[in-house]
């Protein structure tokens, strides 16, 4: 059993995503730690070109073969598997995004191991693993301590920056014999939404509103302040699922990730899913009449007030000093 | 005219006067055919009236019966608002009651007694002389009244009179049908009475009878027959053709009567019969597959007949503060689309052997939309003065669509936080007593100590920031006079009123049991509550499990009220200020309390100024029946509570707007936000006003 | 169409939740159960199917309190069956439960196999797994996650599975098989309170025992605690309007207004 760590990585529209990069800073911190090698798992069809980008890790499994080319688990599982048994991590690594959702249920059940879920940090503690665990909708966290190997940690997108995971480079690349074996879950095709009037991740505001809203009618105060601001309006997926805004404009896990210069989050409680899609905004300012709504650990700035007061309040505010 | 020579020829006159027998029998056949028509056309009526649900708790009683009398007789009702229409339709009235008493009269006479016992009729001497006066009488105002009503309708063109075309059902009657059924039932009996007065005359002055001045408008009629160079022998002949004219008018009148408006002059008696004394009570739930109305059978025997009772007098539509919005809901229209309905499709036609009917589902005559956009705030039915009762036909039919899950997501989601969590806000339980936290002092707890007065305080004063300053007054003012009450603190829940009126049964009983466990727990005098929809759940729909529903509930401006008289409060100044107070419609039509709140006022020492709309007429804040849950339909002119307070602003002088209902508050505060009369008027809950003159002086205000 | 619907009870984090005296679980005295949003979605997706294209539809959870309440409302809403397994052990985490259900299923009253077996794609206690494909593996069963759609076709389902910015992918998955559904067509449907206490009168939930699944690897939580980030958010005190003000100085200041 070796002290290395295996990242699976995740291609989205042709190349690696994000959150592959985070992993990668996160199983290089581990791998350090461990003494180990920091090895990446990549699958898909004609990625090969892609390994230069992999630069942070030490060597690239890669599978490659038509059925692997969109999103899927149950291929990948099995190809991991067969690698885990022969070159058997301290640790597997996979993002919690769409992308990757199935594969961190199903790869810890293929192999009998545990999945550490939910988790935005992972480190190295003596001889155990020690992970930090989101739950209840972010309004707890968990101390989790592992000893077994192997281990595979569901990683929250956020984790660690992007950045410190991209390094460009040439890890050895070890290629895995795919079989043609028929698949129980066949991709067909992708089905784009329909496009939006606005584009929400070019916009500097974004006035998001969520549950907390309470209804249909009072998306026009947001619009209202979004317009005084110069932004536009968002929300998370409750606002959506409701009908009071189109998914164009969902931040979130399913939804898109934008990085404004404000961000305000109206009667949002700040679940993991959706923070994913905002936290990266440079002033979050988050108002939700219950005081413990996770929101708050997220934004800068935050009110307890009930919003259909303050909004109102605030674009008073707003259009006076604008004028004046 | 002296007396002598009224008595001196034998007074009388003779019927079918110089009418050849082949008319008489002519005559007689054709009424004949008309009481056949008619009695068919009744018939018809009956039979679909029959198409209803059997129901024994809304029979007509006697005692009701005679309540509907005494209500038609003293035209109550239809005066109301309404003095100039109300007296002539007084007239109207009477003087058709008047005239179809003196028909019977003389057909008794001429038919019966005439014929068969000659020597025991009465059409003469004294008896006819008084019989005629009165007969004129009759006929004078009939007419006069019947112009009146002709100038309002038709010169005046009040907008409540005028019935729209609507797309949105099928069948709906066109404007152009309502009209002509109007005018035709005025202008039959305008024909019959003005027709009646020159056959008469022409009679007269064809006979020329000295006593015939009794017959006074007879008389005047002959006197401008003679103005006009019409000689006797004249008169006699034309008064042949007169005669039939007149005799066709009013057998048509009678064939078409149960075809038109007039029917109301039959079904408004037994719609009044029907009418309990107080209104406003919740219909029970019925044997259907949702628990209320799914077809147009479902509705009782009574209310189909009770549907035909309405005259489109169009009061309903005038006071509902939905149709006043620009809501697709009008009560006339809701009476009017299922009594077109019922008239189409009942009774139902006979089902092949094995089948059953298929009755007419209700959504085909009433869109959920018009159920929907109801407040539930009972002037309809407390305006009708027919006494047809629209309400309860809007809350069977939610009942329907709550069943079929056709409800709209945020109504679904607050019915569920309210099972889930037992507020409507979705907020935990454990929050309800949170507003206390600022108190200086504790607030008793009823669960565990008795008190006197249990508070039962209510969801939007517990959990909305708006109003909760205003329950902390509450209760700083009860405790500053000693006064000991408690509330339940968590083990209170929503009383579920609006939740019952939405149409979810189930989960009003659910609360209800839910309260009486901790209301049963407790030990109380009287339960005090700042939530008039609360007060009327918890006075008269919340049952014991014995089926009486008796605990003493009072409103909080009731307690405070009798705490003043009582001196108990000692108001150490006076508020000397002009204020308008808004009636609830759960505390003031439904349950009668006018009285104390203004009596509060005043002994506070404000100066009371009426708004146009007051006590049993005032406009909703269109908040009830769930509609506070719900999204605005898009066309709004103008919101029930935005109506409203221009109403209060318009009054000279009046800058403040008081209430007694957490609701009303919230709704009022946001209505003179978005009609921009901030600054101009001030909504302040009465507990607001008794604070104010309660504090301690300060220095400055002392003698 | 034969489908399973998995329910589960989860703490409600409307109410407030506190950390148990031992440090490393939730305070059970306040704690309201309910059910998993995204299985009632589960839920909702099988009643649309059944109501599309005939079938059953079987509602099936671990015994837990207040469970009951969730099944006669499954039955309410039109499930055909509604199933409690008794006996599998209290507080079972994600993958317990995973292996009890997988024990406990195939030999369980007539309810495999079965078409599909639909439950939420992930719930707030998820600690130690994810229901659908650790149940999916157990059993052999192929599994798609992250599901908004669900369609039969000859055999197979067509499912739209939820990738971001909106963007669906539609895959074809060969029945039987296991998926985890994020969102049903529509929301959860509502039903009337009168409605679940009249199934609580004439339907009947059936129980089975729960057999012993296949082992699973598990951990201990060390510590549970409120999140309490250096960062957290510098919290504006006073009334609404105070509120606004302050905010419209921290934009000034930073010249986003």
């Amino acid at each position: 059993m070796a002290d290395n760590v295996l990242v699976m990585a995740e291609t989205w529209r042709g190349g690696i995503s994000d959150a592959t990069f985070e992993l990668l800073a996160l199983g290089r911190e581990l791998a350090d730690g461990f003494g180990g090698k920091l090895e990446v798992f990549l699958a898909g069809d004609g990625v090969s070109g892609l390994v230069g980008e992999l630069g942070a890790a030490d060597s690239v499994y890669l599978a490659e073969a038509p059925a692997l080319a969109e999103p899927e688990a149950g291929g990948r599982s099995r190809l991991v598997a067969e690698v885990i048994e022969t070159s058997g991590p301290r640790c597997v690594l996979v993002a919690l995004t769409n992308v990757s959702w199935d594969l961190a249920g199903l790869l810890p059940a293929r192999i009998g191991a545990p999945l550490v879920n939910f988790c935005r940090n992972v480190a190295v503690a003596g001889d155990e693993i020690e992970a930090t665990c989101v739950l209840y909708g972010g309004k707890m966290e968990a101390t989790v301590k592992v000893s077994a190997a192997p281990v595979v940690f569901g990683v929250l997108p956020g984790a660690r920056s992007a950045d410190a995971g991209r390094s460009a480079g040439s890890p050895e690349v070890k290629d895995l014999a795919v079989d043609g074996a028929q698949a129980a879950v066949a991709f067909l095709r992708y089905v784009e939404p329909e496009a939006g009037d606005v584009d929400i991740t070019q916009q500097d505001t974004l006035v998001s509103v969520g549950r907390g809203l309470q209804g249909a009618a009072n998306v026009d105060l947001a619009e209202e302040l979004a317009g005084l601001l110069g932004g536009a309006v968002c929300g998370s997926r409750p606002a959506i699922d409701q009908g009071w805004l189109p998914l164009s404009r969902q931040v979130g896990k399913s939804g898109v990730t934008v990085k404004p210069r404000l961000y305000f989050a109206l009667g949002i409680s700040g679940a993991p899913e959706h923070l994913e899609g905002m936290r990266d905004s440079e002033l979050i300012i988050a108002i939700n009449t219950d005081p413990d709504a996770p929101i708050f650990n997220a934004a800068h700035f935050g009110s307890t007030e009930d919003l259909l007061e303050v909004v109102p309040a605030l674009i008073e505010r707003a259009a006076e000093v604008k004028g004046g | 005219m002296e007396a002598a020579m009224l008595y001196a020829a034998e007074e009388t006159r003779s019927y079918f006067y110089t009418l050849p027998l082949w008319l008489k029998v002519t005559f007689y056949v054709v009424a004949l055919g008309t009481l056949v028509v008619f009695f068919a056309a009744v018939r018809r009526k009956w039979l679909r009236y029959r198409s209803g649900r059997k129901d024994r708790a809304n029979r007509p009683s006697i005692r009701r019966f005679l309540g509907g009398a005494v209500s038609v007789f003293s035209h109550r009702r239809i005066m109301r608002d309404h003095p100039v229409a109300g007296l002539a339709h007084a007239a109207v009235f009477f003087g058709f009651a008047g005239l179809f008493v003196a028909t019977l009269v003389v057909l008794v006479d001429a038919d019966i007694l005439h014929p068969l016992l000659p020597e025991w009729t009465f059409m003469h001497g004294t008896f006819y002389l008084v019989f005629s006066w009165l007969a004129d009488l009759c006929g004078v105002l009939l007419i006069a009244g019947l112009a009146v009503l002709m100038f309002r309708r038709l010169v005046l063109r009040p907008p409540e009179l005028r019935v729209e075309d609507r797309d949105d059902v099928e069948g709906f009657p066109t404007g152009r049908m309502v009209r002509l059924d109007d005018l035709a039932f005025l202008l039959l009996l305008l024909a019959a009475g003005i027709g009646g007065f020159i056959v008469e005359g022409l009679r007269i002055h064809a006979t020329q009878p000295s006593f015939e001045g009794w017959s006074f408008t007879g008389w005047i009629v002959n006197g401008w027959l003679g103005d006009a160079g019409v000689s006797s022998a004249g008169a006699e002949t034309a008064y042949a053709y007169l005669w039939v004219f007149h005799a066709i008018t009013a057998l048509v009148f009678v064939a078409y009567l149960p075809f038109s408006k007039a029917w109301h002059m039959l079904a408004g008696w037994y719609s009044l019969a029907i009418r309990p004394e107080v209104v406003g009570g919740f219909p029970d739930a019925v044997d259907t597959v949702s628990g209320g109305y799914d077809h147009l059978t479902d509705l009782s025997r009574g209310e189909l007949a009770m549907l035909d009772a309405c005259i489109r007098c169009g009061r309903c539509h005038a006071a509902c503060p939905a149709t006043n919005a620009g809501f697709p809901l009008s009560p006339r229209d809701l009476i009017l689309s299922l009594r077109a309905g019922a008239a189409k499709s009942l009774p139902l036609p006979r089902a092949a052997p094995g089948t059953a009917a298929a009755a007419p589902v209700l959504t085909d005559m009433v869109p959920a939309e018009w159920l929907w956009a109801c407040t539930t705030c009972l002037a309809c039915d407390d305006i009708c003065p027919l006494g047809i009762q629209h309400l309860p036909l809007i809350l069977q039919m939610r009942r329907h669509l709550v069943a079929e899950g056709e409800i709209e997501a945020g109504v679904q989601d607050t019915l569920m936080n309210v099972m889930r969590y037992g507020n409507s806000f979705g907020t935990s339980p454990r929050a309800r007593a949170r507003w206390t936290s600022d108190l200086p002092f504790e607030v008793k707890d009823a669960r565990r100590e008795p008190v006197e007065y249990l508070w039962f305080v209510g969801d939007y004063a517990s959990f909305d920031p708006r109003t909760q300053e205003n329950t902390r007054r509450v209760a700083r003012v009860l405790h500053a006079a000693g006064v000991d009450f408690g509330i339940l603190y968590e083990a209170e829940q929503n009383a579920g009123t609006d939740v019952r009126r939405i149409g979810e049964e189930g989960l009003f009983e659910m609360q209800m049991e839910k309260n009486l466990e901790a209301l049963g727990g407790a030990t109380y005098r009287k339960i005090v509550t700042t939530d008039p929809h609360t007060y009327h759940a918890l006075r008269r729909e919340y049952a014991d499990g014995n089926g009486s529903g008796a605990r003493e509930v009072i409103h909080y401006t009731q307690l405070l009220v009798d705490l003043l008289d009582g001196g108990v409060i000692a108001p150490t100044r006076s508020l000397d200020a002009a204020v308008t107070y808004h009636d609830p419609c759960y505390l003031g039509r439904y349950n009668g309390v006018f009285d104390e709140p203004r009596r509060l006022l005043r002994g506070l020492g404000a100066r009371l100024v009426e708004m146009p709309r007051n006590r049993a007429g005032a406009l909703c804040c269109g908040a009830g029946g769930g509609r506070i849950w719900m999204e605005d339909t898009p066309g709004i002119v103008e919101r029930p509570a935005e109506s409203r307070v221009r109403e209060a602003a318009g009054l000279e002088g009046v800058g403040t707007l008081v209430v007694s209902c957490p609701k009303d508050l919230v709704m009022f505060q946001d209505a003179v936000k978005t009609t921009g009369l901030e600054g101009a008027l001030e909504v302040k809950d009465v507990i607001e006003l008794v604070e104010e003159v309660t504090r301690p002086m300060d220095r400055s205000e002392q003698p | 169409m034969k489908i399973l619907v998995l329910l589960k009870m989860v703490p409600d984090i409307v109410e407030e939740l506190e950390v148990a005296a031992d440090g490393r679980s939730l305070d059970l005295d306040f704690l309201r159960l309910i059910v998993n949003e995204s299985d009632d979605h589960a839920l909702e997706e099988a009643l649309i199917l059944k109501e599309r294209h005939g079938g059953t539809v079987t509602a099936v959870a671990l015994e837990a309190p207040d469970v009951d309440d969730v099944l006669f409302t499954a039955l309410a809403k039109g499930a055909d069956r509604a199933v409690k397994i008794e006996g599998g052990g209290d507080n079972l985490s994600t993958r317990r439960a995973a292996g009890v259900l997988a024990g406990t299923l195939p030999g369980a009253g007539d309810l495999l196999p079965a078409d599909l077996i639909l439950t939420g794609c992930q719930a707030i206690d998820d600690l130690d797994g994810f229901l659908a494909p650790a149940l999916a593996q157990a059993l052999g069963l192929p599994y798609v996650g992250l599901v908004g759609r669900v369609a039969p076709q000859d055999g197979k389902a067509l499912v739209a599975k939820e990738f971001a910015g909106g963007v669906l992918g539609e895959y074809e998955v060969s029945l039987p098989a296991v998926i985890g559904v994020q969102g049903a067509e529509k929301p959860p449907r509502y039903v009337p309170v009168a409605k679940v206490r009249a199934a609580m009168k004439s339907a009947e939930i059936e129980t089975v025992a729960a057999a012993p699944g296949p082992e699973v690897p598990s951990f201990d939580i060390e510590e549970m605690l409120k999140p309490q980030p250096a960062d957290r958010a510098e919290m504006i005190e006073g009334d609404p309007e105070a509120v606004a003000a302050r905010i419209c100085e921290i934009l000034s200041e930073r010249g986003l207004l």
